[in-house]
């Protein structure tokens, strides 16, 4: 009897304990939803509320309906889905090179890849600036998803290399001796064998895209290429006070992550796992 | 490897015995040459892109470092040697800049490993609600940077924030209200708790992998030798996690250093750059003045710090993991 209560009592804990821990980590965001659902919350109200007293959508539609929030969005949408079906495609094709290939200056390509990884991406802000300039490639969108796709390479060929080799060979090499031509044996053995290391990847890539920043307000001047980030944060620059506001345009910015996350959770573990765990 | 090799060669001489051979690109390049043309077009658009857009900005980033780099085009850069980097050693900011990244490196990292550690010992103790409380603490790791950094401003306003109505309306534990991210101790510290409060779940995530992946005899076989569960972690399962342990390490160090979005969106460096840390420092000098040269050498250095601190803790891994 007093084992099995001890057992009960220790699990409680353990409830108890992640229960503070969940409330601590979740807290700000209920917050910032509660705000969302504030009516003009133009200075900071005290007490502060939790559960708003006469919640209303109007935030949601001033943020919508303000400032082309509309086009910001779409602008985010074309340039991350346009980086993810890129960058996954030229990466999977890297990715195969790297697992069924030897071929001359292999290490040297890979660890070049490599080098990157290690190196804040911001790093290289100067120079991509000036590159994009002359290119003609600043204040566009192309030039954000150029950028984009050369920042998301390196890691997502790294963990596609890392699946693929992984793959039984059996099949591809009954492929060549009937003749199969490599591009025939990538398109239809491997990248259909690999489809959740594409998801995950694809996530990843969807969602960096999707959140990237410090390029978008280096390289982007105008409204009309501007992405949610920026968007959001000059928001909040220019409506100060309107929290509320403010909020629920962000809101509106990460709705859509938390839905790809939620949905897709078990691509995002395995992926994040890749190499911390088989290494 | 050997097998496919060998295998595209026989299917290449068969070839060439029965059938006459038109123009082939084979007969230029061999089974071998054609395999390494083969490779190199799956690799071509990629690297390309990659090169194009990461490699040659590293090696512009190099050059610009020794230049007083000019933004007109008809004003030419002069070469200056070394004096980019002299400026930025010679600039107290830089220091100020250094300190700062390197106080969120300590008091980020080993915060974001404990914690990470501890929920996700928790989590893997329960069988219910697991994926539940998963989700919760991993949904700040992938909210956007620039709207948690928004949120920690507003919650850490100087009047009547949520922070200050909690600490001293409710609680009064301070006795008045703060201005946090106008002071730098304080702002230093929202910026660190920014970075943990969005970073646990990710360690968190993938410490519970680590640990599900440990097989069950192993804690079965503790549990037979009489460890309580707290001497089967310390013992048996705490030095398998070790390796992990460190790939994290080395990762959130690496994370540290790219500290940027919260700094540069709730202090912008100030007040007067005491909360710079070296990116928005980097930052400030390449687009607020204009000067390029600073700023990429102040890069540089900073490259160079992180691959070679990347590169001592990997080697301090390789020695304590004895493999």
């Amino acid at each position: 009897m007093l084992p099995r209560l001890t057992r009960h009592v220790r699990k409680g804990i353990v409830y108890l304990l992640l229960l503070a821990g969940a409330a601590l980590t979740t807290l700000p965001l209920l917050f910032m939803i509660a705000t969302a659902f504030k009516a003009n919350v133009y200075i900071i109200e005290t007490p502060p509320q939790f559960i708003p007293q006469h919640p209303t959508v109007q935030n949601f539609i001033n943020a919508w309906s303000l400032n082309n929030f509309g086009l910001f969005f779409t602008n985010s949408l074309i340039v991350a889905v346009s980086t993810t079906i890129l960058s996954v495609l030229l990466s999977a094709m890297m990715a195969y090179a790297f697992a069924r290939f030897a071929f001359p200056g292999k290490t040297l390509f890979f660890y070049s890849l490599l080098l990157t990884l290690m190196i804040p991406s911001l790093m290289l802000v100067i120079p991509q600036f000036l590159l994009a300039k002359t290119l003609g490639l600043l204040d566009s969108r192309l030039g954000l998803v150029f950028v984009y796709i050369a920042t998301s390479l390196a890691l997502n060929t790294y963990l596609l290399r890392a699946f693929f080799e992984q793959l039984p060979r059996e099949l591809e090499q009954a492929a060549e001796m009937d003749g199969a031509g490599h591009l025939v044996i990538f398109s239809r053995i491997v990248v259909p064998l690999s489809t959740p290391a594409l998801a995950t990847v694809a996530i990843f890539t969807f969602l960096f895209a999707w959140d990237e920043f410090p390029w978008a307000v280096t390289a982007i001047n105008t409204d009309a290429n501007k992405t949610l980030p920026m968007a959001i944060a000059l928001f909040q620059s220019a409506h100060q006070t309107q929290w509320g506001l403010v909020f629920a345009a962000s809101l509106i910015a990460i709705v859509p992550v938390i839905v790809v996350f939620v949905v897709f959770q078990r691509y995002f573990v395995r992926g994040l796992t890749t190499g911390a765990i088989k290494a | 490897m050997a097998s496919l090799r060998g295998a595209s060669s026989i299917s290449f001489k068969a070839g060439e015995a029965t059938l006459p051979r038109p123009f082939s690109i084979d007969r230029f390049l061999g089974p071998r040459g054609r395999r390494n043309l083969t490779a190199y077009l799956f690799l071509a658009p990629g690297f390309l892109v990659f090169a194009t857009f990461m490699l040659y900005p590293l090696a512009k980033a190099i050059q610009i470092s020794f230049y007083h780099w000019e933004l007109m085009p008809d004003r030419t850069s002069r070469f200056v040697g070394l004096s980019n980097y002299a400026a930025v050693l010679h600039d107290p900011i830089s220091w100020v800049a250094l300190r700062n990244t390197v106080l969120y490196a300590i008091g980020t990292v080993p915060t974001q490993i404990l914690l990470g550690l501890i929920v996700a010992i928790l989590l893997d103790s329960i069988w219910r609600l697991r994926v539940f409380f998963r989700t919760l603490y991993y949904i700040p790791v992938i909210t956007s940077w620039v709207v948690v950094s928004i949120l920690f401003k507003y919650i850490f306003s100087s009047d009547a924030g949520l922070a200050n109505y909690v600490l001293h309306d409710v609680l009064h534990i301070l006795p008045g209200y703060v201005g946090w991210l106008q002071d730098v101790p304080t702002a230093l510290f929202v910026i660190g708790l920014l970075g943990v409060w969005k970073g646990v779940g990710w360690s968190m995530l993938i410490f519970l992998a680590a640990l599900q992946s440990i097989p069950k005899e192993m804690r079965e076989a503790a549990a037979v030798d009489g460890a309580g569960p707290i001497r089967s972690y310390t013992s048996v399962i705490l030095p398998i996690m070790w390796p992990v342990v460190l790939f994290v390490l080395v990762l959130l160090v690496i994370g540290s250093f790219n500290v940027f979005i919260s700094v540069y969106l709730m202090t912008a460096g100030g007040p007067v750059h005491q909360t710079e840390v070296l990116l928005s420092y980097m930052y400030h000098q390449a687009f607020d003045y204009l000067d390029f040269g600073f700023g990429a050498a102040l890069s540089n250095l900073l490259a160079v710090l992180i691959v070679g601190l990347s590169l001592l803790q990997i080697r301090f891994l390789r020695r304590e993991v004895d493999y």
